[in-house]
């Protein structure tokens, strides 16, 4: 390193002080902000894994009939695709990068309760990527049971469910220790003052997260076993040739993967709560509504499962049920838009990419919820259901929700992680060319949704065709957007101006230690007197 | 592009439809207000024409305002969700009874005196009910103009029904993901006036019995994937197969020679991985272990062995 550089990152968390050297460093490090990077690097490049599987499949989709790849081929492609997103990008996203870089700093600790643990669990997390991917190199095939590996398909087919099942599961464990670990840290090591409504909402939203993390995540883990223990040894749990019952799979399926878009979506939430108070320069509205909201979705969300399974023969008491539930659950979301708009009201607004990002978020996140509304309802779910309507639908809330919330938390950050600034017009101009891009992308899916078009398909008929010629050029357009979004973030870590240590003129305490944080975050913990977001 | 629910043809098309549009006509009346307040606090408040924030007191009446309100809302259209998808589980007792078999990958309609045709013919303004069947693995039988979907679900008894109120052709497509031909798994329901569909009726085959290794395979779908003319689909074709030599990958990948006999065509019944004509991709077709009975599979092989002779 160069002597001027050196000097730089003397006394931060960036250099190196400890036995090791380079990447060692790194690898064996304990450190909170350490880890939460090395999460943002595994999780970017597996995501980019994954946009570019999602591009392979808008090509192949451009057209009828064949263009690109055979159907088996394109069966692996979006299983590929959706394992990727989800267990390796979306749920781990925003909880363990963040969650990791900013919560401890954010209660004003040293770093988390269990730091072996924390590294323990982004280890697990690497060799569950690496089983996941090398699932689709061995030699029956990749997976081609898309990723939800609904029974008694995935019991039967030849292709190497097993390893990824296996590898589902290790990164489920990581998660659970994530989760634990967050609990644990929120309860017992918040500054001395800091009651839980003092906390800043992302650590509440965090702190939500990780007890669905904690709870919900060993349902998945024991049906991806139950999966393989029918596969390896004929047990009937889910294949009724065997005795078994595929919908009690799809029961354990979604137990568990119905709070997980909860999982995906509160750190969203937390995220956007931190950037529109600090943008405004105004006290979060609402704040109680706001850190309950993220409990009462956390708590809801367990009961809402059976919504995927509307048309899978369930009894009509458990329909109801379920499509109340369903309904109750909206509420809380719907809170939150309301005290975010609220907050913005007679603010001081400073349009730089964070804000920006955030009301992407705001104008996607609402679009994914309402339409969720058309999915809740019985009667309009019946149409709908399995169709790209549902695919649309999801990829508005995950992608335009917890997708564009992790690149406004990226933007927001990255002065504190790097101690240097990004170039704001490049990442404006990149957040606008995304934003077309997704629309462009996602809106033609509910339209053909709706006449008809059912998802997971290789081929359609021609009348689907303009739709999908349209998504496809979406597709790539936000593909250009993410290209130079990268390009500026990487170039901006290495060589961008420095940056002050509260550029935003935040609040939380994260703001008030020097960019890029100490290696100990504070030198002396800080007494909390009041509310955050107290702006003067 | 038609920017709305698709045509309708069926009985439920009007009630789901009003609630779509009911549950649309709100979404966009939030979307409108959400965005537009967005845009107004942007250009409003931002801070080269407004420097200093005003902290606004919380006011808990608003608070209250914004959760009761949507309550009331997502209420409503649970209620009117629910209560419009109750007649979809009721079917009339009088109902023309169809068995709808759905196999990887295709769609077969048996009628109650045993007769079977690939297409759903349905008689115009009479209640169907539909038995879905599957043998394999979960299907879902979707008929976007009549607004009917339900799974397909081995072992389980589920059931949908309908009365189609407009004559016409209607797709037929399967929604829930069932493997490598899932987008091919398709077929039509034909609605046509009734003495048109007793004549339909009269003309159709009935399934034939198991002794007929040619109806075994049809009734199993195998035809889906294999050929009787030559043309190369997903596995080899059964045009000329029996006595050939052919070139196979074992399931441990050792490429060798056999000769198409009675063995092999059981084996690759019942284990189709175990040798794979080169050519052709592995882990596609089933076992048909416990599918098919040992003498169903007797008459598969006395019919292709028949067939071969021929040429």
């Amino acid at each position: 390193m160069r002597a001027e550089v050196q000097d730089f990152y003397r006394g931060t968390y960036l250099e190196n002080t400890g036995r090791y050297k380079g990447i060692w460093a790194w690898l064996t490090s304990t450190d909170h902000k350490r880890i939460g990077l090395m999460y943002l690097y595994a999780i970017s490049a597996f995501f980019i894994v994954g946009v570019i599987i999602g591009l392979l499949m808008r090509i192949e989709l451009i057209a009828p009939g064949k263009t690109i790849v055979e159907p088996q081929a394109y069966n692996g492609l979006f299983t590929v695709h959706g394992i990727i997103m989800i267990f390796m990008v979306v749920i781990p996203g925003l909880s363990a990068t963040f969650g990791n870089f900013s919560l401890p700093i954010m209660i004003g600790a040293r770093d988390v309760a269990f730091p072996r643990l924390n590294l323990f669990s982004f280890y697990l997390f690497l060799f569950g990527s690496f089983l996941a991917i090398l699932s689709q190199f061995m030699r029956h095939g990749p997976p081609d049971t898309g990723w939800t590996f609904y029974a008694p398909y995935s019991t039967s087919t030849g292709t190497n469910v097993i390893m990824a099942t296996t590898a589902a599961f290790i990164l489920g464990f990581s998660s659970i220790l994530t989760g634990l670990n967050f609990i644990v840290t929120v309860h017992r090591l918040r500054a001395p003052g800091m009651t839980f409504f003092r906390m800043p909402l992302f650590p509440w939203a965090i702190y939500a997260t990780a007890w669905i993390q904690l709870l919900a995540t060993p349902v998945v883990g024991i049906t991806l076993l139950m999966i393989i223990a029918e596969r390896l040894f004929h047990i009937g749990f889910f294949d009724p040739a065997l005795g078994g019952d595929p919908v009690l799979y799809q029961h354990l399926f979604w137990i568990y993967s119905h709070p997980a878009v909860y999982i995906m979506i509160l750190p969203a939430m937390g995220v956007i709560t931190e950037i529109i108070p600090t943008f405004c320069q105004r006290k979060v509205y609402g704040y109680k509504a706001i850190a309950l909201s993220s409990v009462a979705i956390a708590a809801v969300g367990y009961l809402v499962w059976g919504h995927h399974m509307y048309t899978s023969g369930m009894s009509g008491k458990s329909l109801w049920l379920f499509s109340f539930l369903t309904f109750v659950v909206a509420v809380p979301s719907a809170i939150k838009v309301f005290n975010w708009l609220a907050t913005m009201y007679k603010g001081s607004i400073d349009m730089k990419p964070p804000f920006l990002f955030a009301l992407f978020f705001i104008f996607l996140f609402t679009i994914g919820g309402l339409t969720g509304l058309v999915l809740g309802a019985l009667a309009t779910n019946v149409h709908v259901h399995d169709t790209s309507f549902v695919v649309a639908h999801f990829h508005y809330i995950i992608f335009g929700g917890m997708g564009f919330a992790a690149f406004a938390a990226v933007h927001y950050w990255f002065p504190k992680m790097y101690g240097r600034m990004y170039n704001i017009k490049q990442a404006t101009i990149a957040s606008i060319i995304m934003f077309i891009g997704f629309n462009l992308l996602y809106f033609p899916q509910f339209i053909i949704g709706i006449e008809g078009m059912p998802r997971r398909y290789y081929d359609y008929f021609p009348q689907f065709q303009p739709a999908q010629i349209v998504s496809t050029i979406g597709g790539f357009v936000l593909a250009a957007g993410l290209v130079l979004m990268f390009y500026n973030l990487i170039r901006s870590a290495r060589k961008g101006e420095k940056a002050p240590a509260n550029p935003w003129n935040g609040t939380t305490l994260e703001w008030q230690i020097p960019s890029p944080p100490p290696l100990e975050n504070f030198e002396e913990i800080p007494h909390i007197e009041g509310k955050p977001y107290n702006f003067k | 592009m038609n920017y709305g629910m698709p045509y309708g043809a069926s009985n439920f098309v009007e009630k789901i439809d009003k609630t779509f549009y009911f549950i649309l006509g709100i979404d966009i009346f939030f979307l409108i207000l959400i965005t537009v307040l967005m845009i107004l606090f942007v250009a409003r408040y931002n801070r080269k024409r407004h420097q200093n924030a005003v902290q606004v007191k919380e006011r808990t009446w608003l608070e209250v305002l914004w959760i009761t309100i949507p309550l009331i809302i997502v209420l409503a259209m649970f209620y009117i969700g629910w209560k419009n998808y109750i007649p979809l589980r009721k079917p009339p007792k009088d109902a023309l009874v169809v068995k709808v078999i759905g196999r990887m990958w295709d769609w077969q309609f048996e009628y109650p005196d045993g007769k079977v045709a690939t297409t759903l013919y349905v008689p115009l303004n009479k209640p169907v009910r539909l038995n879905l069947y599957s043998p394999d693995v979960l299907h879902g039988f979707f008929i976007p103009a009549f607004r009917i979907k339900e799974d397909v679900v081995p072992g389980k008894n589920n059931y949908t029904w309908f009365k189609a109120t407009e004559l016409g052709e209607y797709d037929i497509f399967c929604s829930a993901y069932c493997g490598m031909r899932h987008a091919y798994m398709y077929s039509k329901v034909k609605v046509v006036p009734t003495a048109e569909f007793d004549s339909i009726m009269a003309n159709l085959e009935v399934a034939t019995s198991s002794a007929d290794g040619d109806a075994i395979m049809r009734n199993n779908g195998c035809y889906s994937c294999h050929s009787k003319d030559g043309t190369k689909l997903v596995g080899p074709s059964f045009k000329g197969l029996w006595g050939a030599k052919k070139t196979v990958i074992t399931s441990d990948g050792k490429k060798q020679t056999i000769v198409v006999d009675e063995k092999y065509i059981e084996e690759s019944i019942l284990d189709p991985n175990a040798k794979v004509e080169e050519g052709y991709m592995p882990n596609v077709m089933r076992s048909y272990k416990g599918v098919l009975k040992d003498e169903e599979i007797k008459a598969i092989v006395e019919y292709l062995k028949k067939s071969g002779d021929q040429k």
